[in-house]
């Protein structure tokens, strides 16, 4: 095997200068298995299983990185549904309970979050689902390393507008209940939600998978940007080439660690998720590939044809290079984790309405933002409920993770600092949606689900 | 035994005694240099190296390490990673 010097420096650099690394990789663990009529042994077997195995992922994680020289950022935990399993145990003080038990086996494992405190209620709530959104205010307030989802619909069950409109007034006690509302960014609600996501806020280990997995998540929007300055007089079709070509090889990186990663703990390999994550460090920004393309601002007209062509083109160059590209796979434009989508909201060129646009050709959707802590439930749903639908109707993954900020305006700021950024606090339509969204029930699955 | 083998890439300003002081290093930690080639890339000196592990009785950690102190002592980077990352990018 012989490499150039061009070669070993193109890899080297995207380490280096261009902030490539393993977002994350993330262990998901049936805790199904776990389940006892005895609370207590319950809480302890869960706590058992994960943080054994959250110590033998950490030690092997890091092994890899000397070896490969490839940081990875964030190890993390995800588990089954927890609804699902509390079902005989559901009451409110339980589920503190069990969150607490769970905070301490991340904690004492060494993983940053654990994700699946959730349900799925794409047709129907149990009232272990019910329990569930009602205890999650306080799960958060006592918690630091618990992320919670819910799944409300899918394309073929169409979505669930009772569950959906549970989560407006859940998201406000959250935000009182946790400083400068930080709760509501550990809680994200989907329609057609993958069960194999690696990325937080919305990782769970799913119903259809084995007792344990690795997902990994592989991202460089710092090494993409780079590639599209280098070729500033490609036309569209060269330009989606490039991105392909350099997409291709951190995607054959990343499968390749996350491989021996499953192999050296002895457990199954799951999936690459290929999704372009930023973080608030220069550089690692996914609009400021946009804005490479040659957009003044992300959120200015032209932005959503750029979001396409850029998802399209790495969805192209991860599939050549992985058979098990899987999770989301798709952009993530946040607002409060990207520098540039912050300076867009605060330049008045991206406004909610846009981000919304931008989420129908990119998979994850609206993210990490924050509205006027007055915004009313019913208004907060009705977001929720438009954003899903563009999913639903779509047959894609979107999602909402949403921080009504206590005492904020539109056009003031709130500054998490380290991953979540700063999140300036966006304009919503002051105007009601709530007879609407009061009627209730369920939007049918679109026509497009009868395939059979 | 197998080789194992990895490379070490150098990228920085060019400056006397690079290769003489991490040649030293492999020398004296018993790791066999089996390629070296170095170029001018823009404004850089970009250095690798293909070394053999094999018979070190070093692990990695203390070999990047070594690495690391060599790297703020003359103001270069220098990585060191196995080959099989490279082989999976570049090589299909």
């Amino acid at each position: 095997m012989s490499l150039s010097v061009e070669e070993i420096y193109e890899t080297a650099s995207m380490i280096l200068y261009q902030n490539l690394d393993i977002r994350t990789t993330t262990l998901g663990v049936n805790i199904k298995d776990c389940i006892d009529s005895d609370f207590n042994a319950f809480t302890e077997k869960v706590y058992r299983k994960i943080s054994e195995n959250a110590v033998k992922l950490i030690k092997e994680a890091e092994k890899l990185e000397l070896k490969y020289g490839i940081p990875i950022v964030n190890k993390r935990v995800s588990i089954t549904p927890i609804s699902l399993v509390m079902e005989t145990h559901n009451t409110k003080d339980n589920y503190v309970r069990m969150a607490k038990a769970l905070d301490k086996a991340a904690k004492d494992g060494g993983v940053d979050f654990i994700g699946g405190f959730g349900a799925i209620v794409n047709k129907g709530l149990t009232s272990s689902d019910r329990v569930l959104i009602d205890s999650l205010p306080d799960v958060f307030a006592v918690t630091d390393r618990i992320c919670s989802f819910l799944n409300v619909g899918t394309n073929v069950t169409g979505m669930n507008l009772d569950a959906v409109n549970l989560i407006g007034g859940m998201l406000k006690k959250t935000a009182e209940k946790t400083k400068d509302a930080i709760g509501c960014a550990k809680f994200v609600v989907f329609v057609n939600a993958p069960e194999d996501n690696p990325f937080m806020a919305g990782a769970y280990h799913g119903i259809g998978e084995g007792d344990m997995t690795i997902n990994l998540g592989i991202s460089g929007p710092g090494v993409v940007r780079s590639v599209v300055e280098q070729n500033k007089a490609c036309d569209l079709t060269q330009l989606s080439e490039v991105i392909k070509r350099t997409v291709f090889k951190i995607t054959r990186g990343g499968e390749l660690i996350g491989r021996e990663l499953a192999k050296n703990m002895g457990i199954p390999f799951g999936i690459v998720d290929i999704s372009l994550a930023p973080t608030t460090s220069m550089g690692d920004s996914v609009a400021g590939i946009i804005e490479a393309f040659g957009i003044e601002y992300i959120g200015t007209h032209g932005s959503t044809l750029a979001i396409a062509l850029l998802m399209d083109a790495v969805k192209k160059g991860g599939a050549m290079a992985s058979g098990n590209v899987g999770g989301l796979s798709g952009t993530f434009i946040p607002i409060s984790e990207d520098q540039n989508m912050i300076r867009a909201v605060k330049k008045n060129a991206l406004s909610l309405d846009k981000l919304e646009a931008l989420s129908a050709v990119c998979s994850v959707g609206l993210d990490m933002f924050a509205v006027p802590g007055d915004t009313p439930e019913e208004t907060i749903n009705a977001i929720i409920a438009d954003e899903l639908a563009i999913g639903i109707i779509n047959n894609k993954t979107t999602g909402v993770r949403m921080i009504p900020v206590p005492g904020k305006k539109a056009g003031e700021s709130v500054d998490y600092g380290g991953l979540l950024g700063e999140a300036p606090v966006m304009k919503v339509n002051s105007y009601s949606s709530k007879e609407f969204l009061n009627r209730g029930g369920r939007l049918p699955a679109p026509v497009t689900s009868m395939r059979n | 035994m197998e080789k194992e083998l990895l490379f070490i890439s150098v990228i920085g300003e060019d400056k006397k005694g690079i290769v003489a002081r991490i040649s030293e290093f492999l020398y004296k930690s018993e790791i066999n240099i089996e390629d070296i080639s170095q170029k001018i890339m823009g404004s850089y000196f970009v250095m690798m190296m293909l070394v053999d592990m094999r018979e070190s009785g070093k692990k990695i950690e203390e070999v990047r390490q070594g690495l690391d102190s060599i790297s703020s002592e003359l103001k270069v980077q220098i990585q060191i990673q196995h080959e099989n990352i490279f082989k999976t990018m570049h090589r299909v």
